[in-house]
């Protein structure tokens, strides 16, 4: 804190933040650069939001009779705290502020494919954010994130309508921005770029893409499908008019099982990208790591059945969706050995991105291992619609994607605003989060094993022991979220001006200046050199 | 030219519709309309003079779609077969519909 | 200025390519890839019909016999016809014929619209029967006959996925007119010359890929099971 000094309004050199000034300037702007900053502002918006319905619903279940709210509000609590998530943070977080910042500077071009069309995706995220903020205000809804029917499409007397619109509108937003990615990997790489000269970070977001471009619009019409029958009284999913409710869950986990797939692919990339720098190594395996992002793309689209085992679906369905839920496991645990490998013997520091993705790997490890569980059918009976799904998948949504998220923002941080924050303050909030995260979600496993439901507004007593438990870690771990949000707005204005490589690391987003000016790259850079070249003379295997 | 050929499979798609070939009346229809797809793909949008990326993209799009439909009806076909008795001497399992 | 050159500082050259050539390559790979997206879209759709046809196969049946063949097919030629005349217009726009390329483009326009009135047609033939679910729907006499074996209610399924595969498809052709009114304005002040063709490829592509969807609606909604 103490080097940190009130820098004087020097003349700064031209670059993205100061090229044009006014609303007018951002909002109209198709620069990839300013873009992201838009979805950056959007998105913590948003993660505020829902954070608070968690906080909300914590404190509610410090009793076992409810502390805070009535039964129906608390189901709109959760159901709102997983769509505002799930819709309006996680799957725009990385791709959307981290890959629109980083896609053009690591292929070395002006900007992506389609900046106009970047734009509109953001807009069209904004109108499905406004779609939802709207039911949330007029009385929100209370079906579930998963909106299953026929109490979504039937019977439910909420504000399911506004919210589907929502969600049915946000999903093109992810659907443009993943064409746009896939198309500018595919077209604009600079001379010397060849796919395997990549930066893993530029692979997470390809597979990314491809997910949203392929599953994205099933949820879509499935949205359209739950709306029709829920304005114009239909029986497309309802047994008493002769539909099928698991039609509905059918096709919604076609998206939402690659959905989730959208979340954390990314993270592991920047995870890449991060280990690499900060222990001064190649990535152990390039090739390998590559493919097995592809490899999860692909598989994660085989896998949906596995949130239906006990649904009523065929058991011979259920044997083979189960047994493809383990295979999808593989190349995730590829990852990880290759990242331990790539900490073996190299020359590791502990900045804060560096500690997020350490603590992503194990976090994510411990939620895909618990994955394993449930891949199971038969302890998947015992553990369905218990709090153990609920932890398993905070450990991999917010103890994988949410810390590699923050550690992204965190290395990128001095490109992105051309400004360092202070170090000891970002290590002491990452290690409050690590320890707030543990502490919320940890108790949540044993919870679940022992038999407590999910989305119940209350529960037996002999619970509440670890009940508390929880809402104590959440509560440290609200305290660890604000800490960046404080010294990163601070940063931008009285933060050490940063270098173009202040880490140093590789790639060509590091050789324009920091924050880059309007065209990224004075002259098209030419790419001669392997990915990671961190140590020249190391010869790790490939 | 490529027109004709497809006015031509439509005459035929209706036409076949007045035969009676049981359940072959819609794998006929199906076979046809596949045709006709491939003619406007391949002709009219150019996908025969395309470049490879431009064919794999089509290609994994319905791949990705046979995928949805095959494995969702998988559910429901295999739903009526009752799993395997746990008895060796156990009744045999009803027959599918 | 040589053709490389000239190619390069093209006026319909965006910022973030290099020249034409890549412009060109980008936006054609851009528009499969949405194509694919509606492959997916329309997919989940077919997906959820094809379970409910093999469910209630017999109501289904019922169900197609009651629309019209005579319109459908006739539409089906209609389709064929304007994604033939949006490919000449292609073609007409790949050699720099500014008549030939607004002329193809107004007459896929007119048979799109040929289309959309006989579409408006069946769907008012639809409600005259009272077929149309939930909003109108008291089927009787002759039509109650071609239904009541598959089961009524099963029946007004048929018609719940008819009226939106048929209405989500009416939609895509809507902003497909929207389009190629777009392309004809530009069309006639002479945009789509010297090598410059990108928007209207484009936009035929898409138009291919609506008629595409048509030509498996017709025998999915209409051949059900044959009428003999």
């Amino acid at each position: 804190m103490s080097t940190a000094t009130l820098e004087p309004r020097v003349r700064a050199r031209k670059n993205y933040l100061n090229a044009d000034y006014g609303w007018r300037s951002w909002l109209f702007t198709v620069d990839h650069k300013r873009i992201a900053l838009l979805y950056l502002v959007s998105i913590t918006f948003f993660f505020v939001i829902g954070g608070s319905f968690a906080v909300l619903m914590r404190i509610h279940l410090v009793e076992p009779q409810g502390a805070l709210v009535q039964p129906e509000t608390y189901n709109k609590l959760f159901t709102l705290h997983g769509i505002v998530m799930i819709f309006f943070f996680l799957i725009p977080s990385i791709p959307a502020v981290l890959g629109n910042f980083l896609v053009p500077l690591m292929v070395g071009a002006r900007d992506l494919a389609f900046p106009r069309l970047n734009l509109l995706s953001w807009y069209i995220y904004v109108v499905g954010g406004l779609f939802t903020l709207y039911s949330a205000i007029a009385g929100g809804a209370d079906t579930g994130w998963t909106f299953y029917t026929p109490y979504s499409s039937t019977y439910s007397n909420t504000q399911v309508t506004a919210v589907a619109i929502g969600v049915f509108v946000s999903g093109f937003s992810s659907i443009l921005t993943g064409l746009n990615f896939i198309v500018t990997i595919h077209k604009m790489r600079a001379p010397g770029l060849t796919w395997f000269r990549m930066p893993l970070f530029l692979w997470s977001i390809y597979a990314t893409s491809i997910i949203q471009v392929l599953g994205t619009p099933v949820l879509a019409i499935v949205l359209f499908a739950l709306l029709l029958e829920r304005v114009f009284h239909v029986g497309i999913f309802t047994p008493a008019l002769g539909g099928d409710p698991l039609l509905f869950q059918h096709l919604f986990w076609f998206y939402s099982h690659p959905a989730v797939y959208i979340m954390i692919l990314p993270a592991m990339g920047v995870v890449s990208e991060i280990i690499a720098c900060f222990s001064r190594k190649r990535i152990f395996g390039y090739k390998i790591v590559a493919f097995s992002s592809v490899a999860i793309a692909v598989l994660g689209f085989l896998v949906w059945g596995h949130h239906m085992f006990v649904t009523g679906q065929s058991v011979y369905a259920g044997l083979i969706f189960s047994m493809l839920s383990f295979l999808v496991a593989i190349p995730s645990a590829i990852k990880v050995f290759n990242w331990t490998s790539t900490l073996y013997k190299g020359s590791i520091s502990y900045e804060a991105p560096m500690l997020y993705a350490l603590g992503f790997i194990g976090l994510f490890t411990m939620g895909g291992l618990t994955g394993l569980f449930l891949a199971a059918l038969a302890t998947d009976v015992h553990l369905n619609g218990t709090y153990f799904i609920v932890a398993h998948f905070h450990y991999i949504m917010v103890g994988g994607a949410v810390m590699g998220y923050l550690g992204g923002i965190h290395f990128w941080w001095p490109k992105i605003s051309g400004r360092k924050y202070p170090n000891g303050w970002a290590q002491l909030a990452a290690a409050i989060i690590f320890i707030g995260f543990n502490l919320t979600f940890f108790p949540q496993f044993m919870l679940g094993y022992l038999g407590m439901p999910r989305r119940y507004a209350f529960y037996p007593a002999e619970f509440q022991v670890l009940n508390v438990m929880s809402s104590a870690g959440a509560t440290v771990l609200g305290v660890g979220y604000l800490i960046p949000l404080v010294y990163l707005i601070w940063s931008m204005r009285y933060g050490p001006v940063a270098e173009s490589n202040p880490w140093p690391a590789t790639g060509l987003e590091w050789k324009t200046p920091s924050p880059p000016p309007t065209e990224n790259f004075a002259e098209t850079p030419v790419v001669t050199e392997e990915a990671y070249a961190y140590a020249p003379e190391e010869a790790a295997g490939d | 030219m490529v027109f004709l050929g497809l006015i031509g499979l439509t005459a035929l798609t209706t036409g076949v519709a007045f035969i009676d070939l049981g359940p072959f009346n819609t794998v006929v229809a199906l076979a046809i309309a596949f045709c006709k797809m491939l003619l406007v793909l391949l002709f009219f949008m150019g996908l025969k003079y395309s470049s490879g990326i431009m064919r794999t993209v089509v290609i994994a799009g319905f791949f990705w779609l046979a995928l949805l439909m095959g494995l969702t009806m998988g559910d429901y076909r295999t739903r009526s077969w009752s799993p395997a008795p746990d008895s060796w001497s156990a009744t045999a399992p009803p027959t599918h519909p | 200025m040589t053709e490389t050159e000239a190619r390069a500082h093209h006026p319909g050259l965006a910022h973030q390519f290099q020249d034409l050539e890549q412009q060109q390559e980008t936006d054609t790979l851009g528009i499969w890839i949405f194509l694919v997206t509606e492959i997916m879209f329309f997919g989940g759709l077919f997906a959820a019909y094809a379970i409910y046809r093999w469910l209630y196969f017999a109501a289904f049946e019922g169900g197609s016999h009651i629309l019209d063949i005579k319109l459908g097919a006739a539409n089906t030629m209609v389709l064929l016809a304007s994604s033939l005349t949006m490919a000449l217009s292609v073609r007409s726009a790949q050699t720099g014929n500014r008549r030939s390329t607004v002329m193809f483009l107004v007459a896929t326009m007119i048979l799109g619209s040929i289309f959309l009135v006989i579409k408006g047609v069946e769907y008012n033939q639809k409600f005259e029967e009272h077929v149309v679910p939930t909003l109108d729907w008291a089927p009787q006499g002759e039509t109650l006959a071609k239904i009541a074996p598959g089961g009524v209610g099963h029946a007004e399924m048929y018609f719940i996925f008819y009226f939106a595969m048929t209405g989500l498809h009416a939609i895509h052709m809507i902003i497909g007119m929207g389009l190629l009114l777009w392309l004809v304005l530009r069309a006639r002040k002479g945009t789509f010359t010297g090598g410059y063709f990108g928007p209207v490829e484009v936009v035929g592509l898409y138009w291919h890929f609506v008629d595409i969807v048509w030509i498996f609606l017709f025998p999915l909604l209409y051949l059900i099971g044959g009428r003999y």
